[in-house]
């Protein structure tokens, strides 16, 4: 595979949430607002990045049976170092974030990835694969995150976007489902349905 | 509260999968039937009632702030939170892994119908955040982190059997191609979400 396409496929064709179906907790969770959305996916890609790097160096000396143990601690030392960056320098976010940075050690894109393609391959690859699995992670996080600040709350990043386009002077009102829970399974799902029925081979029979 | 008041809260109002989507990959994976499904919710459980005394003992004795005054006066000051997410990930690995050598001894068909599923649970977020939501709501004995533990693993174990039951179903209808499989499911479990919230402010 070519190193581009390590980068552009996760956006694509074998985008990490809506393809291979992995870190969908997070996702779900923390996009009430863009805000948090953002943060987490800045740290999401780091730690992916990181670890595949560090997993990718180690793999020939990792003994196949622990492996799993080896790559948990490698990926809770780099969330660990994240989660105490956040905490001082972005208290409010670490927050609203609480468990979900820690739950970062258990995103399935993560341990993914690791399992899937730092096991095997040389570091520089891996770095990319890890980068762009992050992003394309990223793309899906910051879309719903934004869809559902600005029609759930009518603000973008803390700013009245609907307030001050003066919407609810003529009647609009928020839509209060939008920040619930259920209502990101059902935009993921949309999203899915769309971006199946543009690559008409990922559907399932 | 009592303990009666966190076991309902924990499989209704603060449901993993329905208020706050934890275990969500697996819960996706392995909701094809109710069977295998069945297998894994009470795997979960089995593993979210052991570790979560544990980590809470681990918590209580040595990382949280002050925790270890008990070893002597001089560490008061001493906060080890820090260190919480690998204790807990690493308690979490060795005890699935513990787990497994033992059902594999002593019970060979239960292991054969879980066997796949076991070293899954190590990363299965529902499990780590049954440790992560004890440490922060801070439950007063271990007797209450018990019972939420298992509170937790059986909402888990109702959400991924009631999935399955309405996937099995499922086959047998038309679906769009594009939105079958992942984003019909993504959709029921949206709408089954919504069902749940009106559980929420629900109080004992």
């Amino acid at each position: 595979m070519k190193n581009t396409d390590l980068i552009k496929l996760p956006f694509s064709k074998n985008n990490p949430i809506l393809v291979q179906v992995l870190g969908v907790c997070s996702c779900l969770a923390v996009t009430a607002q863009l805000k948090p959305a953002v943060v987490m996916a800045i740290s999401v890609t780091v730690v992916v990045m990181l670890s595949n790097l560090i997993i990718s160096l180690m793999r020939n000396t990792i003994p196949p049976r622990i492996r799993i143990i080896v790559q948990l601690v490698v990926v809770s030392t780099l969330v660990v170092l994240v989660d105490q960056v956040l905490k001082a320098y972005m208290y409010d976010v670490s927050k609203q974030l609480s468990v979900f940075v820690g739950l970062i050690i258990t995103n399935c894109i993560v341990m993914g990835r690791l399992e899937a393609f730092a096991m095997v391959q040389k570091p520089w690859p891996s770095l990319l694969d890890g980068l762009g699995n992050g992003l394309g992670y990223s793309v899906i996080l910051i879309t719903l995150g934004f869809v559902r600040e600005l029609f759930g709350s009518g603000t973008l990043w803390g700013y009245p976007v609907m307030e001050k386009l003066g919407l609810y002077s003529i009647g609009y009102e928020n839509n209060g489902l939008m920040i619930m829970p259920p209502m990101a399974l059902i935009l993921v799902g949309l999203i899915i349905w769309w971006h199946r029925s543009r690559n008409k081979d990922l559907c399932e029979q | 509260m009592d303990y009666i008041n966190i076991f309902i809260k924990s499989i209704f109002v603060d449901n993993m999968i329905f208020a706050f989507f934890l275990g969500m990959c697996s819960y996706l994976a392995v909701s094809k039937t109710v069977k295998t499904s069945a297998g894994l919710g009470i795997a979960v459980t089995f593993v979210l009632l052991i570790t979560v005394p544990i980590n809470y003992l681990l918590n209580k004795f040595f990382l949280a702030p002050g925790a270890m005054t008990w070893i002597s006066p001089s560490l008061a000051d001493v906060d080890l939170s820090f260190l919480s997410l690998i204790m807990f990930i690493a308690v979490i690995a060795a005890i699935v892994q513990m787990v497994e050598m033992i059902v594999e001894k002593f019970s060979p068909s239960l292991y054969n119908s879980l066997g796949i599923f076991l070293p899954l649970i190590a990363v299965n977020c529902a499990v780590m955040s049954g440790s992560l939501f004890m440490q922060e709501r801070g439950y007063a004995n271990i007797g209450e982190a018990t019972v939420f533990a298992l509170g937790s693993g059986i909402g888990w174990f109702l959400a991924i059997v009631a999935i399955a039951a309405i996937r099995e179903k499922l086959r047998y209808s038309h679906i769009p191609p594009a939105l079958r499989g992942v984003g019909i499911t993504f959709i029921i479990t949206g709408l089954m979400g919504m069902a749940f919230m009106s559980f929420m402010g629900f109080k004992l």
